[in-house]
Parts: structure tokens; sequence; C-alpha cells
């Protein structure tokens, strides 16, 4: 047995990543020795230079194809695009976490989560304005871990970034300050089912690498040639994309969702759905594109099958829901099976349209459901904020704007026209068909009639219908929640009305190597 | 002077407007409808002179204006108008000012503590509504028809939703669902087009006279062209897929069920007559027997279930599903006078529906209630309100010498030696359309007087809800006791009673303009011209 060489990292291709955990590690220190009256916006400065450094990094490095850090790390056009994704999504996901004008505690997390909920302390800490602040080092971590997700270029690597993504998120998701049983409920929830998918996916990679001798994507890609019809080979990718399918809330991995988006702090919510579906796309489309590409009859059915389920369960019992946060969850549900329409477009040897539409979707749907997410942090009432449906009637009277933009969010998400949401269907929708599976986008279609159902009660309750004598307070936004607001309202109308530029980026990023 | 850019200019100059309208201040009420009135004339004077400028004989296309607005997609931001187009955007252009002038007295009811609500979001609807209506039948690529034609569901959902009857939440709902969900079939054959000129062309693209030169293989012909057809049976609707418009037509204000059912329903038929028969002739021939049978159940269903109405606006929204019938009939018998007569339908409903629906609701805003059971004996009361009503009845039923009996006439005789049957049928539609409509005239108008008219308090409302209409018009007859037509409601009704006539009369100026573009429509399907533009029956030449 050699001795062990340190594989060569190329540091500029890894750049992005080395801003954000550069930021991450540098906020747990600060959190250690910086005195509490400035550890807020010390923090704050910092996730964001991390995040908005990683975007600004991916820009100047748009155009790399490479392999580094031993074969571990792909660098191509895929990965930036996303990790730039993700890197937006993150830097605004902190705006919305940084807010402290909206709740009268000044913060919407918990000021000492090792308290137990509902003692003394709990109850005098509730009131007082003290901040916790290692919500944003553990933010910062898990933008990290999804950077690292999509660029993973082999499966114990991948297997790393999704531990590193998650495990902040569970914690992310306890930290509520008000309900917060129900938040330490949501963390529970996630955290143990996020361990079964976790051993599930490594399960997958146990029986892969077994079937083929190598955990490297293109081995992986060589050998599934090789040997095709191996049913260890199809098992293990089946156990991957079921891991895989989890983080993504597919149906039917999906029942998780919706008692984690309730439960967590709204602004982790929208942290969750619009960058956690980035990421764990982002290794979906890697692992299916490069290691099983040119074996896709392996994976081809499933998808398919996945991507029918999904639309369904998301649009149908969406139907039901009588709760914002769990509707948007149904909806981030349905959205996941129209991404995966996208995902089906591979196309003959690589030159299918299905994934620059899937990067691009991801970028829209991230965007406008964090909008959406970051308007439901100010309809408040006495006991926090107030998801009820009913507690929206008549919001349009009270606060106009408001519930224009909500209106105009979720417009986008039932994919209207002059919308992103409507490019975006329509690119998905489009890349399906191309490659032949227009039974797929007909189901999508409908799919998306019954979604919009739900989406339109929200808009009739906010229009149509008279207001609540004690219906909720509608907060005044600080500057960050507003900044995040005008910015993905902007970006939802500008992608809808003159989306050429974005899509141009997402075709001509659409590279995968390996 | 044709090199002006008369279809953006009537797209932006309605939407321009209603951003002004919009951000007024809620007090300035009589500002906002001046200004709502002057855009929509001024849109009125693009269309004429866009009119003008428009060459019956020159290209099938023209005031075309093209640019690139999403290259990856193949799209192009690109209108242009045929003689049918033209019609419409003519017919938008009358109806959009009459209905303004029809609602400028009227104020949103004030909820509550709110105080009142102002007019001007409605108008603001409105002329957005415009802009979008103009887009829909200015397009000449797919997709951009695609865009207008959903886009224009929100400002209609809002207008039906905020400012309806006592129903309005469930009917706008209904009515936003069903066009979505036909407008998504129809977006699975746009996507389907758009990959077979892809594999054809080598190039995907959306515009229409690319996409009419496409060979199609028949069995995918026939799939896209159902995805189309759903959608546009579903806007202009036919029989299965109707329900919705007795609820729209019943819940929205007067002024926006005349555009639902003058304009937006005519976007269905239009479509069969752009999109379907061009793009997919084989398959429209072959699947023309079976929309033949939808349309005569139409006519006949639908004038049976209008008899039954008691509800005065849904009798009305019931009859233009029957005159629905009608025209899909004209289109899909595949002839040139049955066409020609179709597309005279569409713009001789708009006015003859649109004048009966502002006379039901002039009848409703005086007596307060939308029920026939509740009036008796007005016409003694009311005598020019009575003869507009009749007029418009008689219109809607085609009488000789009324804008309607030319194009239903045109429609017959066209249809009779291609499909005798089905013709013979539609006929039936005729008899029964003049029993529900003078039925509906003589329980209102004559007969002994009702206590309602002048009694505000009774409001025998069926329908529950919880809350009541939102638009309220002062009446002035519950207090001056005079019932009888005011002078802005003359002048309201006025230019659709000139039309009606007018048209009666002598309509060969419409027929010369629709005559070329239908006959090229023809040929697409295959269809022989047939010689000249025919003769207006009844006509003074």
């Amino acid at each position: 047995m050699g001795p062990i060489t340190a594989p060569s990292l190329s540091y500029t291709a890894l750049s992005p990543l080395l801003f954000v955990f550069g930021a991450a590690a540098v906020g747990v220190l600060v959190e250690a020795f910086a005195p509490r009256a400035v550890r807020h916006p010390v923090q704050v400065a910092l996730a964001l230079v991390g995040t908005v450094g990683a975007f600004v990094a991916t820009l100047l490095l748009a155009g790399t194809e490479e392999v580094t850090a031993g074969g571990a790390l792909a660098v191509d056009g895929a990965a930036l695009f996303l990790q730039g994704t993700i890197a937006v999504l993150g830097a605004l996901s902190v705006l919305l976490f940084s807010e402290r004008a909206v709740d009268p505690a000044r913060s919407a997390f918990v000021a000492v989560a090792a308290v137990p909920a509902g003692s003394v302390r709990d109850r005098e800490l509730a009131t007082s304005s003290r901040v916790q602040t290692e919500v944003y080092p553990l933010a910062t971590f898990a933008i990290g871990g999804m950077m690292l997700f999509t660029a993973s270029n082999d499966l114990l690597i991948m297997f790393v970034a999704l531990e590193v993504l998650s495990l902040p998120l569970y914690l992310l998701s306890g930290l509520a300050r008000r309900r917060r049983l129900l938040s330490q409920e949501a963390a529970v929830k996630y955290f143990l089912l996020g361990a079964f998918a976790s051993a599930f996916f490594l399960y997958g990679l146990a029986l892969v690498y077994g079937a083929t001798g190598s955990v490297r994507l293109s081995a992986i890609r060589d050998a599934a040639v090789t040997e095709g019809g191996d049913t260890l080979l199809v098992l293990g990718l089946a156990l991957l994309v079921v891991g895989l399918m989890f983080k993504a809330s597919v149906a039917p991995f999906h029942t998780w969702t919706p008692d984690v988006y309730q439960g967590a702090p709204t602004a982790v919510t929208a942290f969750m759905a619009a960058a956690t579906k980035v990421a764990a796309f982002g290794a979906v489309l890697r692992l299916l594109y490069v290691a099983f590409g040119t074996a896709d009859w392996t994976w081809r059915p499933l998808v398919y099958g996945l991507a029918i389920v999904s639309m369904l369960v998301g649009a149908v019992l969406g139907l039901t829901q009588t709760d914002l946060k769990r509707m948007l969850a149904y909806s981030s549900i349905a959205h996941a099976g129209f991404l995966l329409t996208g995902v089906i477009g591979l196309g003959p040897g690589d030159s299918g349209y299905g994934l620059a539409a899937t990067m691009f979707y991801l970028l829209i749907y991230g965007l406008t459901t964090l909008g959406a997410f970051g308007l439901l942090t100010l309809v408040r009432d006495g006991d926090g904020e107030a998801t009820h449906l009913s507690q929206w009637a008549g919001l349009a009277q009270r606060s106009p704007v408001v519930a224009a933009l909500m209106a105009f969010f979720l417009l986008a998400l039932a994919g209207i026209p002059l919308t992103s949401g409507f490019t975006g269907k329509f690119a998905v929708f489009r890349a399906a068909i191309e490659d032949g599976a227009w039974p797929l986008a007909v189901v999508g279609l409908v799919a998306s009639a019954i979604a919009a159902f739900f989406y339109l009660r929200v808009v009739v309750l906010m229009y149509f219908s008279p207001a609540a004598p004690d219906g909720p307070t509608v907060g005044v936004p600080g500057l960050p929640t507003t900044i995040v607001l005008a910015i993905t309202a902007a970006a939802t109308l500008v992608l809808g009305v003159l989306p050429g530029a974005v899509l141009d980026l997402a075709e001509s990023a659409a590279v995968l190597v390996g | 002077m044709s090199d002006f850019p008369f279809l953006l200019a009537m797209i932006v100059v309605p939407a321009v407007g209603a951003a002004v309208l919009a951000a007024l201040p809620p007090t300035r009420q009589a500002l906002a409808r001046q200004l709502a009135m002057a855009v929509s004339l001024l849109v009125l004077l693009l269309a004429v002179l866009a009119t003008v400028a428009f060459d019956p004989a020159g290209d099938r296309f023209q005031l075309t204006t093209s640019v690139t607005w999403i290259a990856d997609f193949g799209v192009s931001f690109a209108l242009g108008v045929d003689g049918i187009a033209l019609v419409m955007l003519l017919l938008i252009g009358v109806l959009v000012p009459v209905v303004i002038g029809a609602s400028w007295d009227e104020q949103a009811e004030s909820d509550g503590k709110r105080g009142p609500r102002s007019m001007r979001t409605y108008w603001a609807w409105l002329l957005l509504l415009e802009s979008m209506m103009v887009g829909v039948f200015a397009a000449t690529d797919v997709f951009l028809f695609y865009v207008f034609f959903e886009a224009m569901l929100i400002p209609m959902y809002f207008l039906i939703g905020s400012f309806g009857g006592p129903n309005r939440q469930y009917a706008a709902v209904k009515f936003f669902l069903y066009s979505l969900l036909g407008g998504l079939v129809m977006l699975a054959s746009v996507i389907g087009l758009y990959v077979v000129s892809n594999s054809q062309l080598g190039q995907g693209t959306f515009a229409f006279d690319a996409l009419r030169q496409l060979d199609i293989d028949p069995n995918v012909q026939k799939l896209l062209f159902l995805g189309f057809f759903v959608a546009f049976a579903i806007k202009a609707p036919l029989v299965p897929l109707h329900t919705w418009l007795p609820d729209a037509g019943a819940e929205a204000p007067v002024g926006s069920a005349v555009l639902l059912v003058g304009v937006l329903d005519k976007v269905g038929t239009f479509g069969f007559l752009r999109y379907c028969l061009p793009l997919f002739p084989d398959a429209s021939r072959d699947l023309a027997p079976l929309v033949l049978v939808l349309a005569v159940i139409g006519v006949l269903y639908a004038a049976l279930v209008a008899m039954g109405q008691s509800d005065m606006k849904r009798l009305v929204s019931y009859t233009s599903i029957a005159h629905f019938g009608f025209i899909a009939l004209g289109i899909f018998a595949f002839s040139t006078e049955a066409a020609t007569g179709a597309v005279l339908y569409m713009v001789n409903h708009g006015i003859a529906t649109g004048l009966l629906f502002l006379a039901v609701g002039m009848v409703i805003t005086r007596g307060g209630s939308r029920q026939i059971r509740d009036y008796g004996g007005l016409a003694a009361k009311a005598p020019l309100l009575a003869g507009v009503f009749l007029l418009a009845g008689l219109a809607s039923l085609a009488l000789p010498g009324t804008n309607s009996f030319v194009s239903e006439f045109l429609v017959l005789i066209g249809s009779f030696p291609r499909e005798p049957v089905f013709t013979v049928l539609a006929t039936v539609g005729i008899v029964l359309a003049a029993l529900y409509v003078l039925l509906m005239y003589q329980r209102v108008f004559h007969g002994p007087p009702r206590e309602v008219l002048g009694d505000a308090e009774a409001q025998p409302e069926a329908t529950g809800g919880g809350s009541t209409a939102v638009l309220t018009a002062p009446a002035p007859a519950r207090t001056s006791r005079v019932l009888d037509l005011s002078r802005r409601e003359l002048a309201v009704v006025a230019p659709l009673v000139a039309l009606v006539i007018g048209l009666g009369v002598y309509p060969q100026p419409l027929i010369d303009l629709i005559d070329p573009a239908v006959q090229a429509t023809m040929s697409d399907v295959g269809v022989d011209p047939g010689g000249s533009a025919p003769e207006a029956p009844g006509g003074t030449d």
C-alpha cells in the first residue's frame, strides 16, 4: 500500500464553495468570541459576504469545465448555474432571517433553544429581545452543503454534501420563537425521516459500488453501459433516487414536507422550499444524466411514474389544505413533479432541452416561492404569523400591496402567462414533449389546472371576501424583507415577460462533465 | 399612414389608460370615468382608422408588426389582422365605450367601514380587458395568442369576482378554472405544434403563417386539433362544456357580461376559424361531424333551457349558447357562405346580445331583481325601454330587418347543401328562440304591473351567498317615479340600436371585409371558394 497522495485542488474552480464554507467557519468563531451586542450585524454581514461572494465567483467562473479534487468534484456549467442560484436564494433567505422589524420580539428565532418550551424561563425569554445568531453560520453551512451537492461527481462526496446540508436544516427547523412545540416536532420528524432517507441513499451507494466497483459517476456510467441489465445496479439506483427524492420532496416521499414547512420558522421554510429543492434536483440531474445518461432505461420509467404521482398528489391534496404554509408545501410537491417532467427531457445523446429547462425552472420556482413565504411573515396576529386561510379574508382592503404581491406570486405558481411560472412550465413541458413524453405533459397540464384552484382560492379570499372584524395585522416590513420582496417580485415579472437572457444563460450552462 | 402600428397602439393605449386609472386617487371618480371614456373612444378611433388603412383585396394579414420576443422558444411579438380579426376589433371598439357609458353613474357598494369603493378599479380592469382582447384577435404568433388568451382571464376574473352579483365568488372561480383548463390543454397542443415545426422546418416556430405550411401526420393532427378544440369549445361554449357561462353571465355586472358574451367568448369561434381549420385541415374535416352534433345539440338544448329560466341574465346567457351553436354550425359546414355568415354572426351577436344585456340591466336597475316573475306591465311606465328591449329581443331571434337575420340566413343557406340534416334541426332553434325571447318580453313588459317597481325593499334574490351585488346604480325610478330611459341611457343604447338596424339593412361593407379572409381560410381546408362574395339576402343590391 503506497503513501496517500493529496489530490490536486483547483482553488479557482472551488472558489464559490470556499467563500461559503469560509464564511460559515468564521461565523462559528464570531459566535464564540465576539461580544453579544455586535454579533447580529457581524453575522448577517458575514453570511451575506459569503453568499454574495460565492454568487460573484460563479459568475466569474462561467464557462469553466473541469473535474477537480481527484475527480470528486465537477465544476461545469450546470454546477455553476445551480451554485449561483443557491447562492442568490441563500442570500435572500439570510435577509429574511435577519428581519427584526416584523416580530415585536425582534426575531423569528427562539432566544435560547435549550430552554424547554413552556417553562417559566421560556416565557420570560419569549418577550425579551435577545436574538439568536447561531442561525447564520448554520444556514451558511447548509448553503455550502447544497452547493457541494450540485457539484459532486462522486457518490461519497454526494453523501457527505447531503449530510452537510441536512444537519443544519434539521436544527433550523426547530428554532421557531413562537409555537415552539410545533417547531420542535417538525425538527424531529424531519430528522427521523431524513435519517431514513440518508440510509436509503447509503445503501443504494453500497449496491451501486458492488455492481460497478466504483463510486465515481463517470466510472458508473462506463460500467452501466457494459453491464446493462444488472439487477444490483438498478436496485442501487432506485435506492439512490429514493434518497434524493426525499430531499426534493417528491411524492410519495413527501410526507414530511407539510409538517416541516408548517412547523419551521417561516424564513427557514422559505429557505428550504427554495434552496433545498435546487440542490436536490442538481444532484438528481447529475446522478441521472452523468452516471446513468447512457442507460436511461434504468430510471426513465421510475422518474416518469414519480413525476405523475408527485404532480397529482401535490395538486389534489393541496385542495384540502386550510393553512397557507401547508398549502405552499403541497404546491412545492406539485412543482417537484413539474421539475421531474423536465428531467425526463434528456433526449437522445444529451441533445435534449431537459437540463436547461429544469435549471431554469429551479431558478424561477425558488425566487417565486421565496417571495410567497416572505409575504407570509408579514401577516400576523397576537400569536405570531396568521397562516390560516380564513385569516386572510379581505386582506386586499386592509393591505392592498401585500394582497397584490401575494396574488401575483400565486398566479406565477399557477403558471399564468406573463409571469415567470408560465415560462418555466413552458420550458419543462416543451422538453418533455420533444422527448415524446406528451402524456406526461398532459397530466402535468391537468395537474396545473387542479392546483390553480387552490391558488385562486386565496386570491378569492383576499379580494372578494369581506374582512373578518378581528383579522390579523399586516406588519410593516423592515429593509431586509422589503429587499427580498422587491427582488423576487421583479424577477417573477421580468422572467415572465422577457426571459430571453436567462433562458440563454441556462441553455449555455447546460453542460455536465464527469 | 398605413405604417402606423395601429394594432400595437390599440393594445398599448388601453393598457396605459388602465394603469393611469389605477393610479388615480379614489376620490376622483368623475375624472376617472371621463378618462376611461376618452381612452375607449381613442381605441375606437384607432380601430376605424385601421379599417380605413386595411385593403380587403390585399395581403391576407395586414398592418403587421413583428419583433422577436423570446428567441429560445422561437416566439415573436407578431401582430396582424385579416378581415375576420378586423371586424372583431371594430366590435371591441364599439362595445367598450358603450359599456363604460352604461356604468357611468354606478357606484361600487360600500362595504361597511371601508367606505365607498371607487369605480376607477372597475374601469381600469375594463380597459385592461380591452387591451388583452385586442391582443388575442391581433396576434399572428400562436404563442402570443396563447399568452393573451390566458392573460385575458385575469381582468374578467376580477370584474366578476369584485363587482358581480351575490354568487360572484363561485361564478368567478368557475369561469377562471374552466377557461384555464381549456387553455392548458391547448398549451399542450401549442407545444406539440412547436415540436412538429421543429422537426419539419429544422427550427421551432410559432408563426401562424409558417405553421400553416406544415404537413402534419393525420393522427397527430387529430390530437393537436382536439387540444385547441377543447379550449375553444369551452370559450364559445358548446354544450357539454357550457355550464360556466350561465353562472358567469348572470353574476357578472351587466357591462362585463356584455363583453363576456359579446367579445370574450367569440375568441372560441374565432379560434375555430383561425387556428383549428387552417392548421389541422384533415382533422377538421374528419372530426366535423362531432362538432356539428355538439353545435346542433347546443342550439336546441340551450334554447329549451333558456325557456325555463326565471332569471333574465341567465336566460340571455343561455340564448348565447344557442347562438354559438349556430356559429359553430356555420364554421364546420365548410362552405364560404356559411363561414361568412358565421363571422357576421359573431359581430351581430355581439351587438344584439350586448343590447339585450344592457336592456335587461336597465330593467334590473329599476326593479332591483333579476327574476322575471317580479316584473309586469313595465311597458306602460317605460315605453322607450320596452321598445329597446323588444328590438334587442327581435334581433336576437333574427327577425328580418335586424342585423342577425342576415347572418343567420347566410349560415343556414350555406350549410344546407352540405349538411341538410343538421341545418334542418338547427332551424327548429329559430322557432324556440322566438318563444323564449317573446315570453320574457311579454312577462316583463305586459300584464298586470307588479309592486316591485318603486318598492326598493322588495329584493327577492333567490340565490344565497351572504353578500349582495356590489355594483348598484342610483335608480332615479324609485324616487322620482320616472321609469323610462334617461338621456344617458338613451345615448348608451343609441349606437347599438343604430347598428342593429343599419347592419340589418345594409351589411355589405362588413361582408366585403370578411369575405376574402374567409375564402383564404376555406382554401386552407381545401374548400373551393366558389366564386364571388355572397350577396346579402334582402340587401339593396
